[in-house]
């Protein structure tokens, strides 16, 4: 049993983490993840990098889609556009892995600042259909800006090196990959603390008072694009290290659905939401794989028959969220926190 | 730590020649008046006169067509409205607008928005400065905000949950988070019973004696705009028809016959009571 404590001053109030118990299974989430990478399996770690890799870019997209409420279909373009600088950067200049990261993002936040510009004037679907049309062009660059992204044919990513060290396995990066998509998530949980993430809620739930507030619209939308984008530039630019090659198919079209769809399962507008959202899109296909290998034996010709099922399983499962759990995975969790906060009493 | 901010002065308003039309619709025809420093100005006149609108031409949403908009020295007529709340002007709406999903304490913050100066890295490292603005903003709004309107008991709610009478409370303890020099509340106890509008009264005497900062209420009950207001302006059909000390305008037969068709001030007073507790 546990009762509520009398907060007694603000500091504690403002912090992240208000009780101990909360502290107590942040340890423990940070343990897990420390020591993930010595007991699972190569195939795991892969998927565990490339859940880390997803779990960014979707943090990215809800401060967009689900803190300021302007829908973008341009992630995977932005992710494109930070896995092509790396590819850049790495081959023709050398520089370092970590810096390529990081000027990855910047590089994606200013793409992301051109075609945030209509957000000024178009809101909702129509913003989401101009988001498409940069999609597209960012995609016809990426074909004909033969010199820097090798065209059709793409380009080859050496290996990450850190001091020295070459990271080449999923275990390897795993070490780089999950504390900075830790970071990313910890600084989005930050700016909804302060000032500015406060101003990008405003502008969501009603932009015309926000104004007399005093915040300036199109530079708080602006800054929400290039923060979503920068996000989208560094897990792009992660990616690009993880799977060593970039072409104009790396970031397909129906990605930029897949972080939406991630948000929006997760919970848009929390940051647990996209952890989950992101966790949920890629890890529940694979998942269903191994049911239909596990099925196999059972039913003979299953692999043929069932992976088409696989998919319809999985839009299912979707649709069953949308419909049964409209705020997310995110809202479930907080209802079985609560029950256990309030346990053995009655909610 | 930075300085703690001292008291600000009450800011002077002038708006003269204020012309705005919708299409064909003359809403303001050359409004001219004042609110001088440190005191309440009643803005009233019959449904539909253009009192919102007049509201919605000073805090920058609306741009007249003629005249102009002065804060003190300065010409703000053509400037963007977070530009006029940083320079000193705050306002409430007659149809409340909060942030319905924050809660109370979050929607006060928003209030000090534009007296901040957390940029974009400080807030994602929540390191130093920005840390420390936010609790100095904490502080303060617990001591001065808070305390001072008797919201302590739902600062963690979602405004939401709340009864109209006290969102129209969190309303004005955002708009005094914005520091302002001149608050102007839109029909600040419309909707609300007695008690609540006397709580409201008082909490507006007391923004302007011990806040020291000039008030302009367009308001249908005409009890408290008679108590408290030191001057007021009457607008019928988009123009100043009579402005005055309170116990002048209440008098003038113009006033009676644009809310009544008749020149008879006591039939007005007894209407214009009977609208303030229908309201
Ligand atoms: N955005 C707009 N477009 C067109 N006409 C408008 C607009 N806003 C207001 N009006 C018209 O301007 C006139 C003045 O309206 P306004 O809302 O300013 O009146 P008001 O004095 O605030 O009335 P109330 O006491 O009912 O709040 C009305 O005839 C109204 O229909
Ligand atoms: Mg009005």
């Amino acid at each position: 049993m546990r009762i509520a404590t009398a907060k007694e001053t603000y500091i504690a109030d403002e912090g992240l983490l208000t009780t101990n118990t909360q502290r107590a299974w942040m340890i423990v989430l940070a343990l897990v993840l420390a020591l993930a990478p010595f007991v699972l399996n190569a195939y795991w770690l892969y998927l565990a990098c490339l859940v880390a890799i997803n779990v960014a870019s979707a943090t990215g997209l809800n401060i967009l889609t689900g803190y300021t409420g302007l829908v973008s279909l341009g992630q995977a373009a932005f992710m494109a556009v930070g896995a092509y600088a790396v590819a850049f950067l790495d081959g023709h200049l050398g520089t370092p892995f970590l810096l390529n990261i990081l000027a990855a993002g910047l590089i994606a936040a200013a793409v992301g600042v051109l075609v945030g510009v209509p957000s000024l004037r178009v809101k909702g679907l129509y913003l989401a259909i101009a988001t498409i049309a940069a999609s597209f062009i960012l995609h016809f660059v990426f074909t004909n800006w033969v010199s820097v992204t090798g065209g059709m044919s793409g380009v080859n990513v050496a290996p990450a090196r850190l001091f020295g060290i070459e990271l080449a396995s999923p275990f390897a990066l795993y070490f780089v990959i999950v504390p900075v998509t830790a970071l990313m998530v910890l600084g989005a949980a930050n700016l909804f603390r302060t000032r500015i993430g406060r101003a990008f809620i405003a502008i969501r739930d009603r932009d015309i008072s926000a104004e007399v507030l005093g915040i300036p619209l199109l530079q708080y939308k602006l800054m929400s694009f290039a923060l979503s984008s920068f996000y989208a530039g560094v897990a792009g630019g992660m990616w690009a290290y993880f799977f060593r090659v970039v072409t104009p198919e790396s970031f397909p079209f129906a990605t930029s659905i897949f972080f939406l769809a991630a948000v929006i399962v997760g919970g848009l507008g929390t940051i647990l939401g996209p952890i989950l959202g992101a966790a949920f899109m890629t890890l529940v296909p694979e998942l269903l794989k191994y049911v239909v290998e596990w099925l196999g034996p059972v039913f003979p010709n299953a692999g043929a028959a069932l992976s088409p099922v696989r998919t319809i399983v999985f839009g299912a499962l979707i649709i069953f969220f949308l419909v049964f759990e409209p705020q997310g995975l995110a809202e479930i969790v907080r209802r079985v926190r609560r029950f256990f906060h309030l346990w053995p009493f009655k909610t | 730590m930075r300085p703690a901010p001292g008291p600000l002065a009450p800011a002077h308003l002038a708006v003269s020649g204020l012309s705005l039309s919708f299409g064909g619709l003359k809403a303001l025809t050359d409004v001219s008046f004042e609110v001088r420093p440190g005191t309440i100005t009643a803005l009233i006149g019959p449904n539909g006169a253009g009192k919102t609108s007049l509201f919605n031409c000073i805090s920058g949403f609306y741009r007249p067509r003629e005249g102009y908009i002065r804060l003190d020295a300065r010409d703000i007529t053509a400037t963007h409205p977070p530009a006029r709340a940083k320079a000193g002007l705050a306002r409430t709406f007659q149809n409340i607008a909060l942030f319905k999903g924050m809660t109370v304490l979050d929607n006060i913050k928003l209030g000090r928005h534009a007296h901040m100066r957390t940029n974009l890295l400080e807030a994602l490292f929540y390191w130093g400065a920005a840390r420390r603005e936010e609790m100095d903003l904490r502080a303060e709004v617990e001591r001065r905000i808070i305390d001072f309107l008797e919201i302590d008991h739902i600062r963690n709610k979602p405004v939401a949950s709340l009864s109209y009478g006290l969102q129209k409370r969190v309303e004005l303890a955002r708009a005094l988070a914005m520091r302002p020099r001149l608050l102007m509340l839109d029909e600040p106890v419309a909707g609300m019973n007695r008690e609540e509008t006397e709580d409201m009264a008082r909490f507006i005497l007391d923004v302007k004696e011990e806040w020291g900062i000039s008030i302009l209420m367009v308001e249908h009950d005409m009890g408290m705009v008679m108590d408290i207001s030191d001057h007021v302006v009457v607008l019928n059909f988009g123009k100043v028809i009579a402005q005055g000390p309170p116990v002048e305008v209440q008098g003038d037969p113009q006033v009676a016959a644009a809310y009544l068709g008749s020149g008879n001030p006591a039939e007005l007073m007894r209407r214009l009571s009977a609208i303030g507790e229908a309201a």
